[in-house]
């Protein structure tokens, strides 16, 4: 089957997975963010990489930080940004996605930035728009949430630029994070030797194991001698129910502390996706700590989402602007 | 109307023939088969040559959406559909709007489809009022209105008792159950197989164990209460084994398995295709394996086409929302005839899946050619293929999980009551 990411050249025309896109494609997004680091350090924070381009952010799950950096993204690369808040508006009126859509695309909106709280939900949108139109996935239900996932090991590579010499442990909600699952499959894909993932039963899907990685129940042997963790969040919904029985039992079997931290290699880095629950999945004193490189993270999130957007806007045969970045 | 049906292979597993034999049909029945009766003049004469000539096809499972969801398909549509696809018998499922739980509801719509004149509608009645698993149907009236058996469709009875009471109840009649097994709560909010596909793609699971649970309690209560009780839609390797071990012990049970799953696994779902947005939900490689094993051996008794017409607009949603069901009965036989070629499966066997097996299951004259039963006759084309596409059925659902595909097996003509009713040349 055709793999709707691509063109048929090969080239990036949505970006709705990690998986599914070659080693390559990976390294470009990386690369290209490379040069985009230092865009935020100038004095005139831009580039007209995009501009006369609209870009779309169609929320149709609420979001603070993701969208906010996907707005600065499109703005350091000169686009107009429209964002929309569909959760809110049209959705409750009763008007389906590709309602909206369309709509947006008859005002000749360009891309489209979408979050929706369904797996699939960007790949939907990707299989009806016209060729023209490119779609990133700011997350899907689940299942995705591609530039996390590329911002997770651009940082990585930062500090560890050796990826194939790695140990990673991923702590915590796998279920239903689709921050883990693009993780999984941008680490295995770049060449991780060994990622493991590290949360109770409850909190793992069926077949884990399949995704590549090595599952571990006990904090203290998962992260004996890893390099990165990967913190995930937990949501407030599953803190006190049937996938666990309080936020403090949590934290003490699987919240990150200096004491279980300790466990991994003495330069091991943490990381986290945001927002922190802290006292639940991570203690303070390691989120604020000199091995965490949390808020790094933050920062090269937006030149990644910068890197995609404008690997997708050049990628349609608009060279002329490809080459002032 | 005398019809003569020449030169064909005569398929018949009710009465294991499988050679050529020309067919006599008069005043609705089968006069004769092989030679031809004295004095018998046709008025019309159908060559056969190259075709098989079978009973007409009997589907265990299929939705014709009336009353109450008309937008989504329409009794008309849906019973050319059958005919098109060489169905002649078919049974409903009671979870329509109203759902059939009054002796009105079910007499208005055989009522009804026997003034279409095209395939017989055989409804379940609800097994409990509303489908609600609390309160049991009228089944007395229900069945003198002509439901041949009682079903819950995909709602679960969560409370055992009930379940308990209502197959006293049905075996005190005879009655024949129909169930699905799905524990609900092992099900809630899932969408597909809880397995390797559905935890790459984020979706919530339905486990195996969903299937094996349920049925554990309705095959124990079954044995406790003595009651016939069918399994629809069977789709778990341990169903299988589950079912395989209730009959050695005598038990009263017989299943189907939905064309669908014969053919499809979890992979099939993809970058999230909503036509594979089945109930059960399409399971893992093994499971295919084990259907198809205990359709072989005589565990599974039918293939259903588990025909849910579903309209274009409530599969254009992420795959969750996404409603479920595919159009089905035009794809029964073609899917029928693959699934024998793919196994090295008699056509005898095969077509017993979808005939007399299903009319034994409904206790139904249906399913044979037998001289003297009714004339339900399907005559197709095994080696004729033809593309799956929405503009090739007739049938209001258009969404199949495979569309796009070239199937063998083209109905050719269809004979309900020793009348043509659908024709294809």
């Amino acid at each position: 089957m055709n793999n709707p990411q691509l063109d048929k050249d090969g080239r990036l025309r949505h970006l709705l997975s990690i998986e599914g896109l070659p080693k390559n494609i990976l390294n470009q997004i990386l690369d290209t963010a490379e040069s985009f680091v230092g865009v935020a350090e100038r004095e005139v924070k831009k580039v007209p990489l995009l501009r006369g381009k609209t870009v779309c952010n169609l929320f149709f799950e609420n979001s603070t930080r993701t969208r906010t950096t996907f707005e600065i993204a499109a703005k350091r690369l000169s686009a107009d940004v429209i964002s929309l808040n569909v959760s809110t508006s049209s959705q409750s009126k009763g008007e389906t996605i590709l309602d909206t859509v369309d709509n947006l695309i008859a005002m000749h909106a360009d891309m489209f930035v979408v979050r929706h709280s369904q797996s699939g939900a960007a790949h939907f949108i990707a299989k009806h728009v016209p060729d023209h139109i490119h779609v990133i996935n700011a997350g899907d239900g689940r299942h995705s949430h591609p530039t996390q996932g590329l911002l997770d090991v651009f940082t990585i590579r930062k500090y560890k630029p050796d990826l194939h010499n790695l140990r990673v442990a991923i702590v915590g909600d796998v279920l239903h994070s689709r921050v883990a699952r693009s993780e999984i499959h941008a680490l295995t894909t770049l060449g991780v030797p060994e990622v493991r993932v590290i949360a109770p039963k409850t909190l793992l899907p069926a077949h884990v194991e399949k995704l590549g990685v090595q599952v571990f129940h006990d904090m203290k042997e998962g992260l004996k001698d890893v390099d990165v963790v990967m913190m995930l969040r937990l949501q407030n919904e599953r803190m006190n129910g049937a996938m666990l029985p309080s936020a403090q039992e949590y934290f003490k079997t699987y919240g990150l502390t200096q004491e279980k931290l300790s466990l991994a290699k003495p330069d091991a880095i943490v990381l986290h996706p945001g927002p922190m629950n802290r006292g639940v999945e991570i203690d303070s004193s390691v989120a604020d700590g000199a091995q965490s490189v949390i808020l790094p993270q933050v920062t090269y999130g937006i030149a990644i989402r910068m890197a995609v957007m404008a690997i997708l806007a050049g990628g349609q045969g608009n060279s002329s602007h490809g080459g002032q970045a | 109307m005398k019809i003569h049906i020449k030169n064909g292979r005569l398929i018949d597993p009710k009465n294991n023939i499988d050679s050529k034999l020309d067919v006599y049909i008069a005043a609705g029945k089968i006069l004769a088969l092989g030679n031809c009766p004295e004095g018998f003049v046709a008025n019309q004469t159908i060559d056969a040559s190259n075709q098989i000539v079978c009973p007409g096809l009997v589907d265990l499972s299929v939705r014709l959406r009336e009353p109450g969801d008309e937008y989504k398909a329409t009794l008309i549509s849906e019973l050319q559909a059958a005919v098109a696809g060489g169905v002649t018998s078919l049974a409903c499922p009671p979870d329509t709007d109203p759902v059939l739980d009054e002796p009105g509801l079910v007499e208005m719509l055989k009522h009804r489809a026997k003034q279409l004149n095209l395939a017989h509608v055989y409804p379940l009645g609800a097994l409990t009022r509303q489908l609600q698993g609390k309160v049991l149907s009228e089944m007395g009236e229900l069945r003198e209105a002509g439901c041949v058996g009682f079903s819950q469709a995909n709602i679960a009875i969560v409370d055992t008792q009930v379940l308990w009471r209502a197959m006293e109840y049905a075996a005190t009649f005879g009655y024949t159950l129909f169930l699905h097994a799905e524990e609900p709560f092992l099900a809630k909010d899932g969408v597909a197989h809880d397995g390797e596909v559905a935890s790459r793609l984020g979706l919530k699971g339905i486990p195996s164990a969903a299937e094996s649970l349920a049925l554990a309690s309705i095959l124990r209560i079954a044995k406790e209460t003595g009651a016939k009780v069918h399994i629809s839609r069977l789709s778990t390797a341990e169903g299988v084994a589950m079912v395989r071990d209730a009959k050695k012990q005598g038990l009263k049970i017989t299943c189907d398995v939905s064309a669908n799953h014969l053919h499809l696994t979890e992979h099939d779902i993809a970058y999230f295709d909503a036509n594979c947005h089945l109930k059960p939900p399409l399971r893992a490689q093994r499971d295919k394996d084990a259907l198809s094993a205990g359709l072989k051996d005589g565990t599974i008794d039918a293939i259903c086409s588990d025909h849910t017409p579903v309209d274009d607009d409530a599969k254009l949603a992420p795959f969750a929302e996404a409603e479920i069901g595919a159009t089905g009965l035009e794809l029964l036989l073609t899917l029928t005839l693959k699934w024998a070629q793919q196994e090295k499966v008699t056509l005898l066997h095969a077509i017993g899946n979808i005939t007399q097996a299903s009319a034994q299951i409904l206790g139904i004259q249906a399913g044979d050619l037998s001289v003297d039963s009714g004339a339900d006759i399907c005559i197709f084309d095994a080696n004729e293929y033809w593309k799956i596409c929405p503009s090739a059925l007739k049938s209001q659902g258009k969404n199949s999980p495979f569309n796009g595909l070239e199937l063998a097996g083209k109905v050719k003509t269809t004979l309900v009551h020793g009348q043509i009713v659908y024709q294809n040349y």
